[in-house]
């Protein structure tokens, strides 16, 4: 009898965990949901709706419907007009996107690349020096960017590289995250495969790309959703490093969009986070175990 | 476990190298090390390279920059930047607001990870649901959800609907005193999952056997948590606090897609001044600024460092 109560007990508690964490978790979700919902909705509805929020400042002597805002998940009518218009008729938006693109997509690939030799190096060998640098990469690693933006700033200045893409670019390839995280992972691969591979006659290139840099594949995967994420976010370089306005990616665009295109904002803001919701979804494992093998700093 | 698997270079060198080695092994032997450290240095060096031209060389010019009066005139002023730095109202506003909203944000940051963490490990139906949830604020770009935050803080906002509903006033929430909160609010939303995910897997990597033990002599679940699953969880709380911490410096950027160049008082951070300072060309000013940060930086964390090797001395391997 007791024991039956006490199962009984601890059902309920499972159950009203559950429901609390689980809420709670709903609420991580909201913001993203509500986007993508709200993308949908035609233009006086977003107006009629929100009016009251993005009307500040110079509404140009529009009138608004509703003066409350009303936070609303399902539109009264599902229209694709707003992607129609961002799609086909204003290039402003698909242009700010593609510059996203083009600054984030050379950094994601070259510090994977520098990061998976340097790692190869870490892990090759370890003497003192070797060590030293190492703590240093993390120190590095954990600078706030209000540290080493003066330094990037100089070094663009005197390479004359200030206002172009590589004032964003080469600072962001030399970054160390990578290299920390793909050494982790490089010296958790067991000696007796790479001495095996010597006794085959394989050289230190072939051990590196064939066989080192195949085994933390999953890290390697981890490492580019990672930086992918942290770089399409970039906000401070574009109002120090490259103010034109011409090179700004979509994130920044995004948030000087003027009242009369916020039906639009939606709907650009949908079309931004794509390609992180697509690592996200397709990704999601490897991002948790690079989190998690991130976690540890003295092994 | 880790430990055994991972066998490095330099410890089995040396145990070859031992005096009782025929001569010709040992020339062998130390060849291989010097070709080893060949390679290594070989596949570092594009890296090395790099972080000397962008992070290590500048960073010397900047402490150059620091000590003298302008990058014309080159004189050396010894510490008068610094001082100017600290007399300076603006530094002193954007520090404190930098200051406070690490204070409330990196507590809050280590200790709800943490509970979901232990809530987590439970069996809890859809677990794996859950933990989608919490992490995909993390993969949403800060600019894509700027406009759902608008619509829930602004004056005429959800938030204000809420609280006139309940008899009160409405408040515009990002030009109030309650900024910096909802500013903390946004940081937890972005960092949580994070953090989460590595206390899951701290926790999972906690040995099973001490915890037996102590259920055997009779201890709490409460004592265990504090005398045994801290302990070995103290490795990753350090990571995550110190994480934190840096992250905390980034919420200028949802500050600024919020707010733009001129936000509230209280939201005014280290990255606003800075960027002022650069707009002027203050080289000496942001020099200072860059290097105080920087040995602040390196203080906390090595504080924090050495008080996670007390605290967690005992249950090293």
């Amino acid at each position: 009898m007791k024991k039956i109560l006490l199962s009984v007990r601890k059902k309920a508690a499972i159950a009203v965990t559950f429901i609390l964490v689980f809420a709670f978790s709903l609420l991580f979700l909201f913001p993203t949901v509500f986007t993508i919902t709200n993308s949908f909705m035609s233009e006086s509805e977003i107006s009629a709706n929100y009016g009251a929020v993005f009307a500040t400042g110079d509404a140009g002597g529009k009138t608004y419907i509703s003066e409350k805002v009303n936070l609303k998940l399902i539109p009264d009518m599902v229209t694709f007009q707003q992607y129609y218009t961002v799609l086909f008729k204003s290039p402003d938006y698909l242009l700010k996107f593609w510059n996203a693109v083009i600054l984030v997509v050379p950094i994601v690939v070259f510090q994977v690349i520098v990061a998976c030799l340097a790692s190869y190096g870490f892990a090759r060998y370890r003497g003192k020096g070797r060590e030293f640098l190492f703590f240093a990469y993390i120190v590095l690693m954990f600078m706030p960017y209000q540290v080493t933006l003066v330094p990037n700033y100089l070094v663009s200045d005197f390479l004359g590289i200030l206002e172009t893409r590589w004032a964003v670019i080469l600072p962001g390839i030399f970054s160390p995250f990578a290299v920390f995280l793909l050494t982790k992972s490089m010296r958790r691969i067991p000696e007796s495969i790479i001495e095996a591979a010597r006794l085959d006659g394989a050289g230190e290139w072939q051990i590196c790309t064939k066989i080192c840099i195949p085994s933390c594949r999953s890290s390697l995967f981890s490492v580019v959703i990672l930086i992918f994420i942290d770089y399409w976010n970039m906000v401070e370089q574009f109002l120090v490093l490259l103010t034109d306005r011409e090179k700004m990616p979509l994130s920044v665009f995004l948030s000087e969009i003027n009242t009369g295109e916020i039906s639009l904002a939606f709907c650009v803001a949908v079309i931004y986070m794509i390609p992180t919701l697509l690592l996200f979804l397709y990704g999601e494992e490897y991002l948790v175990e690079g989190i998690s093998s991130s976690g540890g700093l003295k092994d | 476990m880790r430990k055994k698997t991972k066998i490095s270079a330099v410890p089995k060198q040396k145990k070859l190298n031992c005096s009782t080695c025929f001569r010709n092994k040992k020339t062998k032997q130390f060849s291989e090390l010097k070709r080893a450290k060949r390679f290594s240095a070989f596949f570092i060096l594009p890296s090395f390279l790099g972080v000397l031209v962008f992070f290590a060389a500048p960073f010397a010019v900047i402490i150059y920059y620091s000590f003298i009066d302008n990058p014309i005139n080159k004189e050396f002023v010894g510490i008068n930047n610094f001082i100017g730095l600290f007399e300076n109202s603006a530094f002193k506003q954007a520090a404190t607001n930098t200051l406070t909203i690490s204070l409330i944000s990196v507590p809050l940051a280590v200790i709800v990870p943490l509970l979901l963490a232990i809530v987590l490990e439970h069996e809890i139906p859809m677990k794996s649901k859950i933990r989608t949830f919490l992490l995909c604020p993390m993969m949403v770009p800060v600019a894509s959800v700027v406009l759902i935050w608008q619509v829930v803080f602004h004056h005429e906002g959800v938030l204000s609907n809420i609280v006139t509903l309940l008899g009160g006033q409405p408040v515009d929430w990002l030009k109030s005193e309650f900024s910096i909160y909802v500013v903390v609010l946004l940081f937890l939303w972005k960092n949580i999952g994070y953090n989460m995910i590595i206390f899951m897997a701290a926790i999972g990597n906690i040995p099973k056997y001490p915890i037996e033990a102590a259920q055997v002599d009779g201890a709490g679940s409460s004592r265990i948590f504090f005398s045994i699953k801290l302990r070995y969880l103290s490795p990753s709380i350090l990571f995550v606090v110190i994480l934190s911490l840096i992250n905390s410096f980034k919420i200028f950027r949802e500050v600024y897609l919020l707010t733009g160049n001129y936000p509230y008082n209280t939201l005014y951070t280290l990255q606003h001044y800075m960027n002022n300072m650069f707009r002027k060309l203050d080289y000496q000013k942001l020099s200072a600024a860059s290097i105080v940060m920087f040995i602040v930086m390196v203080a906390i964390v090595g504080i924090l460092f050495i008080v996670e090797n007390k605290f967690g001395k005992d249950v090293e391997q």
